[in-house]
């Protein structure tokens, strides 16, 4: 990690020696592949902790209607638990509390700073995906359940074929709500040191060292976010007058 | 109490410090109470910028409707630890006078920066939570409020406000809980709020884990507290004829 740092820097040194006249605009055009490849990373967490998310919340929203009243209990607790905690304080936990490394029949295994990340952004998302599931099951209309009672089916196969098939479609405007909002607090993996965007923008602003910069960049940041995060807000609300909001 | 936690300690390595370092407790408290104030400053602000906010935008000049829906989108679609850097780090260093021995000094401090931020956030997000609810007010309503000859400005704030507020106070609870949680962002600005005292103490004491358990379980108990409050201001303020 220091060694990835040091040789970004070093990269950084002899940009920095061109002309300090040079516009603000230029600067910026300079430094875009740099803050391309963290808003990569960026993306890269969000994907992988909304689909690590979304496959354990819908495991626990099936938990919260379980039939068992531990299992139903815990998955409750579960859920309140992690809605409840602050997505940084999740963060640093999972960043401090997950091993540095792991051996593997004597392989060691170093376990970066971005997967620990990953994993704690994608504990509420859980716990949100989970509510959005027991939300939209609850939805289902009772007749549904018992017609599928009388075709003979089990919970388990009214589960599989009857009642989640129909579920998908109302989920997915809230889905895609809450993937806006991991998006935008894949920033905080910053915090405990993972090299995304904010890291590699104010590490450009140290090596620039330009005092005039601060604006610029950090507007620029947030218009990178803005262009990626505007057009999933439009095609969420254009999902939710289509199939309608389940809250 | 403090015997137990030493005991622990001494016994298991379970090390909960705060409990009976004297210096801990006390740095641990005061960041509690900057928590506190930061809670119930944002709280406050985000309310005014949401209300403000649905009332201009019903105003009748195009531009001021046009400028409360590019801030809201602008403030929803930027994340936002990056408006509290462009706040306290950019803007807060235009925002400085040359101080007593010629070094600039600047006018807002972090603290203040952070609420600024926070309420701008939730304050967007309110602005739609309201625009929702004044939607959901029967026009019939609007129509008997002008009938009996109130301005627009009575009509606003002494019969649609106050029903749109019920009706929308589900949505409105669930986003100040967050904005509750949005305040340990203010550690990336340097504000010694719980999370930021706790790291303190973690790192004099390498007791990262318990410290950490302690934040978790002090986060879950004021959003349940503020929870169970806000259920009893809507069981009390329920709209007969709404809502399950």
């Amino acid at each position: 990690m220091s060694a990835f740092l040091l040789g970004l820097t070093a990269a950084a040194a002899p940009q920095t020696a061109t002309a300090p006249g040079e516009s603000v605009f230029a600067t910026l055009l300079r430094w875009t592949p740099l803050i391309a490849r963290g808003f990569a990373l960026n993306l890269a967490i969000s994907f992988l902790a909304m689909a690590i998310g979304t496959v354990a919340g819908v495991a626990l929203g099936l938990a919260r209607i379980s039939l068992m009243a531990p299992v139903r209990g815990g998955a409750w607790i579960t859920v309140q638990f992690f809605r409840n905690a602050p997505w940084l304080a999740l963060l640093f936990f999972c960043v401090y509390a997950l091993p540095h490394h792991i051996s593997l029949f004597g392989v060691r295994l170093v376990v970066p700073d971005w997967t620990k990340a990953t994993l704690g952004l994608a504990l509420p998302v859980m716990a949100n995906v989970a509510e959005i599931v027991r939300g939209a099951i609850q939805g289902i209309p009772n007749t549904q359940w018992q017609a599928a009672r009388a075709v003979g089916l089990n919970r388990f196969l009214t589960l599989r074929l009857v009642i989640l098939p129909q579920c998908i479609k109302p989920c997915v405007p809230p889905w895609m709500n809450w993937y806006a909002i991991l998006t935008m607090a894949t920033p905080l993996a910053s915090i405990v040191g993972v090299a995304e965007a904010v890291q590699l923008t104010s590490e450009a602003l140290v090596a620039e060292a330009r005092y005039e910069l601060l604006m610029p960049m950090y507007l620029y940041l947030l218009v990178w976010f803005f262009i990626y995060c505007y057009p999933i807000a439009l095609w969420t609300e254009r999902l939710e007058k289509k199939y309608g909001v389940i809250q | 109490m403090e015997a137990f936690f030493r005991h622990l300690y001494e016994t298991t390595g379970v090390n909960f410090s705060i409990f009976y370092d004297r210096r801990n407790e006390i740095n641990f408290l005061r960041g509690l109470v900057v928590s506190f104030e930061l809670m119930g400053i944002t709280l406050l602000g985000s309310l005014a910028i949401g209300v403000a906010g649905a009332w201009l935008n019903g105003s009748r000049f195009r531009l001021v409707r046009w400028l409360v829906r590019g801030y809201v989108q602008v403030l929803r679609n930027t994340p936002p630890l990056i408006q509290l850097y462009f706040f306290f780090f950019a803007l807060g260093g235009i925002l400085s006078i040359v101080g007593a021995n010629g070094r600039p000094v600047p006018l807002v401090n972090n603290f203040a920066w952070a609420c600024i931020g926070l309420s701008a956030v939730a304050g967007a997000f309110n602005i739609e939570i309201f625009r929702a609810g004044i939607e959901a007010v029967p026009r019939s309503i609007r129509d008997a409020a002008t009938a009996l000859g109130l301005s627009r400005v009575k009509a606003f704030f002494l019969v649609i406000l106050p029903l749109a507020f019920r009706l929308c106070l589900p949505a409105l609870n669930n986003n100040l809980v967050n904005l509750l949680k949005s305040t340990t962002l203010a550690y990336a600005i340097g504000v010694p709020e719980v999370l930021y005292v706790s790291a303190q103490i973690w790192s004099d004491e390498f007791n990262a884990t318990e410290m950490m358990i302690v934040v978790l379980v002090v986060y879950a108990g004021i959003t349940t507290a503020f929870i169970g409050l806000m259920q009893m201001l809507e069981r009390r303020l329920k709209v007969p004829g709404y809502g399950a």
